[in-house]
């Protein structure tokens, strides 16, 4: 393993878009910019630029607070208030950091929501998060976007135009009282040519996993990929930029044969390919890291990030068709597909990306992906007889990352994979 | 005629006959007719009894199935009630159930819907999702076509189509229905004493696997004889049970509610059978829109609806006000987002206006009451010698 990483050029413009968008935010009540906390799947960040608004991501400063060791205090202090320890880590945190004073993991205050767009895609608990929000912000208004479900397997017109009238009636004239601009659909369809090329290049950059040695790790390095687009730059110039570099410096990899970068450097030798199902945990995310790139073990496609949108699929936003297109954006999020989609979905990247196994980390406060989970991986190793790994931990509660059981869990799977190749 | 025992005693065992027999036997006299299986909360039975079918209320295990399988489809921090199901559908209690509904109250119930597709169970599997918006013209809209996509499931089954006489026709008689429950609910209000919590529990759940014909000839019998029956008050206090709307809890912990000094006069247990309050019109020209006009307007607060123009705490109070409840006791299911996540603002209400509550966890298969036992006793006695 190679100990010298110089930072990429992606890095660093990545770092400084974040860094951009939270001075922003901190400086929103000064400039007069309104604030709208929304969620990640089915992140319609677009419509919030196109109004000149800005958006927090609870669950990203959720997370972002695991990272930074400061999420075990916002949950107790959640718990403290009635807060039961079976719910969602998340919300706990969230609501922990804001009775602390709403203080970012940066150290920066996030500033107050003027409105809430609840577009809960594929997750019942973002709802009931912005009820508990709504009691601390009794004067916020509620923007409320439902997005069916794809229960039978597809997106069908109807689905699209329940959610093209509540953009029309509910979401957007909310937006106009609180941005006091009109909405403006040139600007929303220039946003959308954007997400799109965005959209075309995260799904290049995803599919380089196609090479061997893969030149990424689609989890854990591809968290910090699918940061941009999931953290307030859907729709930007920035983002379409920051994503061409990236993929730029991909395919150099690519025809270098290099290998993932992980935090200690190039992982030189690749000994086993694997998809992952399930989001990270946080709290001890480079640890949890570290026992895959110690074993050679790569992952080379993760459901969770298509958290915020599938493209592997063909979809991709049509700017001639805004509304509708944002309905649609809404509705392929990879926890808005129903099970069996889910299965082939996953099943497609354990062929095209050439997977040893597969393996779920099994997430306990998230029944969005955990309910179910376990029958995934009995029919994948059906289907395609592949092996199959099962671990646990949690978003953001530190309780529930127990290093040894996940470790010698690890261990086994990665025999097992061991004693396949030698057949 | 029967006595209140002897009703009772029926009621109970239809509620836990986990083979559907009564249901079976009705589907079998007649080859259009189709069995529908519902989980909670809320299903519009009206429209499957109108095209010649019995929806049948699923409610998990509860303490009757032991669970050997199921536990290998659900990590151990989900809750209990869906692996209930499993296990169920993987012995096949639900042969002969012709489709299943899964209404979208939460994460684990959607997803339940998928497993059931997996497993190929039965000839059609469909969520439903209930509107979020509550506006008649998009989400009534909404609504309707979802109950379209059930009926078009049914007709490719039976063939039988829907006409506006034959859904309002149905739609009086689970008016008829919910108004007899109500009633039994108003006399457990005025006298408790007369019956308890328990079999008026066995007395509605009967009516989820039966015809709604037949489960409204036991209401009648049943308020006809509570209406000859005095009893004797107990010195107990009067409480309402919150957060046991979708996993049931079991029997043994309603009783041990009111073995330790509770008089429970307002439950969400079986929430659906109680759904929509008041009657939904039967002289429309488009009962569809009636029905949806009713989820929309005059449906009861849940943790499975977006509530935020309509707070569920003030509903909640209003509800403890009108039964004048002495405490409220929030039981929930271990692991229920829906309900738990409610609790705190549930709670925070409680406390601003006084309101005595008291909050544990259960799961459907609970089977030691003792400290749940205890709990209440203290807190019935707490409210009896301090108030």
């Amino acid at each position: 393993m190679s100990k010298d990483i110089a930072k990429e050029k992606s890095m660093i413009i990545q770092k400084e878009m974040i860094s951009r968008l939270f001075k922003d935010l901190s400086t929103a009540k000064e400039t007069g910019k309104k604030v709208v906390y929304t969620f990640v799947p089915g992140n319609i960040s677009e419509l919030i630029l196109s109004f000149g608004m800005l958006p927090v991501y609870p669950e990203i400063n959720a997370l972002q607070s695991g990272m930074r060791k400061k999420s075990a205090d916002f949950i107790r202090d959640a718990e403290k208030i009635g807060h039961s320890e079976d719910v969602c880590t998340y919300v706990k945190c969230d609501v922990g950091m804001m009775i602390n004073g709403n203080i970012g993991p940066n150290g920066e205050k996030i500033p107050e929501p003027d409105l809430f767009l609840l577009s809960y895609t594929g997750c019942f608990t973002f709802m009931k998060w912005f009820e508990t929000l709504k009691r601390l912000y009794p004067d916020v208004p509620v923007a409320l976007l439902h997005t069916p479900y794809q229960e039978n397997h597809k997106v069908t017109p109807e689905m699209t135009a329940y959610m093209v009238k509540q953009l029309k009636e509910e979401v957007i004239p909310k937006m106009e009282k609180v941005s006091g601009n009109k909405y403006d659909e040139e600007k929303l369809k220039a946003c959308l040519r954007n997400s799109s090329k965005v959209e075309d290049y995260i799904m290049k950059i995803f599919d380089t996993t196609k090479n061997v040695p893969s030149p990424i790790d689609a989890y854990f390095a591809g968290v910090y990929y699918i940061g941009p687009i999931n953290n307030g730059f859907r729709g930007s110039d920035e983002a379409v930029n920051y994503y061409h570099e990236l993929y730029n410096e991909i395919l150099e990899r690519v025809n270098l044969g290099l290998g993932p970068i992980t935090p200690e450097g190039v992982m030189e030798k690749e000994r086993f390919r694997l998809v992952v199902e399930g989001p990270p945990n946080w709290t001890h995310f480079r640890e949890f890291w570290k026992l895959f790139y110690d074993m050679g073990a790569v992952i080379v496609a993760s459901s969770y990030t298509k958290v915020g949108g599938v493209y592997d699929m063909g979809f991709r936003v049509n700017p001639e068709k805004p509304l509708e297109s944002l309905a649609e954006y809404c509705m392929n999020c990879y926890t808005n597909l129903n099970l069996e989609q889910r299965v082939e979905l996953l099943s497609k990247c354990i062929t095209d990306y050439k997977a040893d196994g597969f393996l779920v980390n099994s997430i306990k406060s998230c029944n969005s992906f955990s309910a179910g989970q376990l029958m995934i991986m009995q029919q994948l190793e059906r289907q395609l007889e592949i092996p199959v790994g099962f671990i646990e931990s949690d978003l953001v509660d530190p309780r529930y990352f127990s290093y040894s059981n996940i470790k010698n869990r690890l261990e086994s799977f990665f025999q097992m994979l061991d004693q396949r190749k030698m057949y | 005629m029967e006595s209140l025992n002897e009703i009772i005693s029926k009621c109970e065992d239809l509620s836990f006959d986990l083979n559907f027999t009564r249901a079976k036997e009705w589907k079998s006299q007649d080859q259009s007719r189709v069995l529908v299986g519902y989980m909670p909360i809320y299903f519009p039975r009206e429209i499957i009894h109108a095209a010649n079918g019995l929806a049948i209320g699923i409610m998990g295990g509860g303490d009757k199935k032991l669970i050997v399988k199921g536990d290998a489809y659900y990590q151990s921090y989900i809750c209990h009630m869906p692996r209930g199901i499993i296990e169920l559908a993987l012995d096949n209690h639900f042969e002969g159930f012709d489709g299943f509904i899964f209404p979208s109250i939460c994460d684990v119930i959607r997803n339940l819907s998928g497993m059931f597709k997996l497993l190929n169970k039965g000839k059609f599997v469909k969520y439903l999702d209930y509107p979020q918006n509550f506006k008649s013209h998009i989400g009534g809209t909404f609504y309707i076509q979802e109950m379209e996509h059930v009926l078009a499931e049914v007709k490719k089954i039976n063939n039988v189509e829907i006409t506006p006489e034959r859904l309002n026709h149905s739609i009086s008689l689970f008016n008829k229905n919910r108004k007899l429950t109500e009633e039994i609910y108003s006399i457990r209000d005025a006298a408790p004493w007369k019956i308890t919590a328990a079999d008026v529990y066995h007395i509605v759940r009967a009516g989820l696997v039966i015809p709604v014909e037949e489960h409204n000839e036991i209401l009648e019998k049943v308020i006809s004889l509570l209406n000859q029956e005095s009893g004797e008050p107990l010195d107990k206090i009067r409480v309402l049970v919150i957060g046991a709307f979708c996993e049931q809890p079991p029997v043994g912990l309603i009783r041990a509610i009111e073995l330790a000094g509770c008089y429970i006069v307002e439950d969400d247990f079986l929430l659906g059978t109680r759904w929509i309050q008041g009657d939904i019109p039967t002289d429309s020209n488009d009962p569809f829109r009636a029905l949806s006009h009713s989820y929309l307007n005059n449906s009861t607060f849940s943790s499975s609806v977006y509530d935020v123009d309509n707070p569920k705490e003030a509903r909640l109070l209003k509800l403890a006000s009108e039964r004048k409840v002495d405490g409220i006791i929030f039981a929930a299911p271990s692991f229920c987002d829906p309900a738990l996540l409610d609790h705190p603002i549930l709670q925070q209400a409680c406390i601003e206006n006084n309101m005595r509550y008291i909050s544990f966890l259960y799961s459907e298969n609970t089977g030691q009451f003792k400290v749940i036992k205890e709990q209440v006793g203290t807190f019935s006695d707490s409210i009896k010698l301090w108030d």
